[in-house]
């Protein structure tokens, strides 16, 4: 059988942190639940959770499902910072 | 029939499911006989109209990679603007035919016959096949799918006519039986084929340290290793349907020659006229006749030229800036194994006539002249 390029594991399975110079960290205070940055994201590199110990505008939002950044695969584009509402999510410089 | 009849006999005969074509002259009446076939309910298939011949290739390479029978055709600069396409289709190992009907690049304008346009496809991964026949061209469909899609080599196959001499020319083509070509091609099992139920990236990227090079190894292997497959192949088929399909090269004469050429596609004929001329006169000389370009027939070519004191490769396409690209692949083959002097000539580009007195006169050439490349029926300005 030939060698074909065809692939079934998800690239989201793989560790790409090292292509990163900066990296968005979501201000929980702010962030409304509303999921944008989790469509715009063009890589999968955000999962929806719920998690009741995050912070949120006000005890209405805590029980939605709230973005979670997957560090292992975020490049860093900053394309969630930019499509933010709410200005919940600012890039941060990674340490050298 | 004519060629391009003969052709969509082949694919009529080949149980093709899906046809996806643009428009072009000298191929656009294969493609409209089997819109007519599909029209009327003789061939059931789905033919997608599409509006480009990139677009062709795309939808085809889609259609196969779910694991059904699709064909297009094309020609000259509707062929290149399939190129990138085509890279795509053998990249992904699929078992597509196509029929490429070969005519002249511009400018100048020409919709004559030359073979410039699938020689610039050869380095594709496509296998490529030339006809001399008509019954060539519909036994090659034939012949072509079921060497595509053979399990070990999963490539695509171009089958190529030259413009007008065969596809808008009539000769008598024995059309084969269907239910015996319903038994030999079977139906299409492709163990790669898209499932939704499985989901997985398609030809997705490789890093410089995955398996890119390895994957390009393995269709070169493929296609390297094909030769004694697709010997086999031809001779099950030329017993199954009484055909008298060559080998990867017919040899023509060639067993006491002296001189010989070697030539693809229809000009052929007119160079076994020559060459029975010439016998009649005494001279031996002898053709080799390439029906498969790729793989490239070096082994046939080698066991073929021994014991010759010359050898013409003419060339019914041009390289700017270096010799004719059958001159070079064959002096690859004989290079360190055997020596024969060589001459190139180019013939019959833009659709220009290839006669029996430019053949002797290559004859001749090949027995006193230089060793530049020549032109043959050419006008000096």
């Amino acid at each position: 059988m030939p060698f074909l390029p065809i692939t079934y594991a998800s690239t989201s399975t793989k560790i790409l942190s090292s292509w990163r110079t900066s990296k968005p960290v979501i201000d929980y205070t702010k962030c409304t639940r509303c999921a944008i940055c989790w469509k715009f994201c063009p890589d999968v590199a955000i999962d929806l959770v719920v998690d009741s110990r995050l912070k949120s505008p006000n005890e209405k939002f805590s029980s939605l499902e709230a973005p979670s950044i997957d560090y292992d695969h975020c490049k860093g584009c900053g394309i969630c910072e930019t499509e933010c509402p709410f200005g919940a999510i600012e890039m941060v410089r990674e340490e050298e | 029939m004519t060629g391009n009849e003969a052709v969509a006999a082949g694919v009529k005969l080949s149980n093709v499911k899906v046809i996806a074509a643009y428009p072009i002259t000298p191929q656009t009446t294969i493609v409209e006989k089997l819109a007519e076939m599909v029209a009327n309910g003789e061939l059931n298939s789905k033919f997608i109209e599409v509006e480009s011949e990139h677009s062709a290739m795309s939808a085809v390479t889609a259609s196969e990679m779910t694991g059904v029978r699709s064909f297009t055709a094309s020609s000259s600069h509707g062929l290149l603007y399939m190129h990138e396409a085509l890279h795509w289709a053998a990249g992904m190992r699929l078992p597509l035919v196509m029929t490429v009907v070969n005519r002249a690049i511009g400018p100048p304008w020409s919709i004559w016959g030359e073979h410039t346009d699938s020689f610039n496809q050869k380095d594709t991964g496509w296998l490529q096949m030339y006809c001399e026949t008509n019954q060539e061209a519909m036994d090659s469909i034939l012949l072509g799918y079921k060497i595509a899609e053979n399990n070990k080599l999963l490539l695509p196959v171009m089958n190529m006519l030259d413009a007008f001499t065969l596809s808008h020319t009539s000769e008598p083509v024995e059309v084969r039986s269907h239910s015996t070509a319903a038994d030999y091609l079977g139906e299409l099992e492709l163990e790669s084929k898209m499932d939704f139920n499985n989901p997985a990236g398609y030809g997705s990227i490789v890093p410089p340290d995955g398996p890119f090079m390895e994957m390009k190894k393995d269709m070169r292997d493929s296609m390297y290793n094909a030769t004694n497959a697709i010997k086999k192949e031809i001779t099950t088929f030329n017993d199954l349907f009484n055909a008298e399909l060559p080998g990867l090269t017919e040899n023509f004469m060639m067993e006491d020659a002296d001189y010989a050429l070697i030539t693809l596609g229809a000009i052929s004929s007119t160079a076994k006229y020559t060459i029975r001329k010439l016998r009649e006169r005494g001279q031996k000389v002898g053709l080799i006749r390439l029906y498969f370009y790729r793989p490239f027939p070096g082994e046939e070519i080698v066991k073929a030229v021994k014991g010759l004191k010359g050898l013409g490769v003419v060339e019914r396409n041009l390289s700017f800036g270096q010799r004719g690209p059958t001159f070079e692949d064959v002096a690859t083959a004989l290079y360190g194994r055997v020596d024969v002097p060589m001459r190139n000539y180019v013939v019959g580009l833009g659709g220009r006539d290839v006669r029996v007195k430019d053949y002797e006169l290559m004859f001749e050439n090949l027995v006193e002249g230089n060793n530049e490349i020549e032109w043959v029926n050419v006008e000096a300005r």
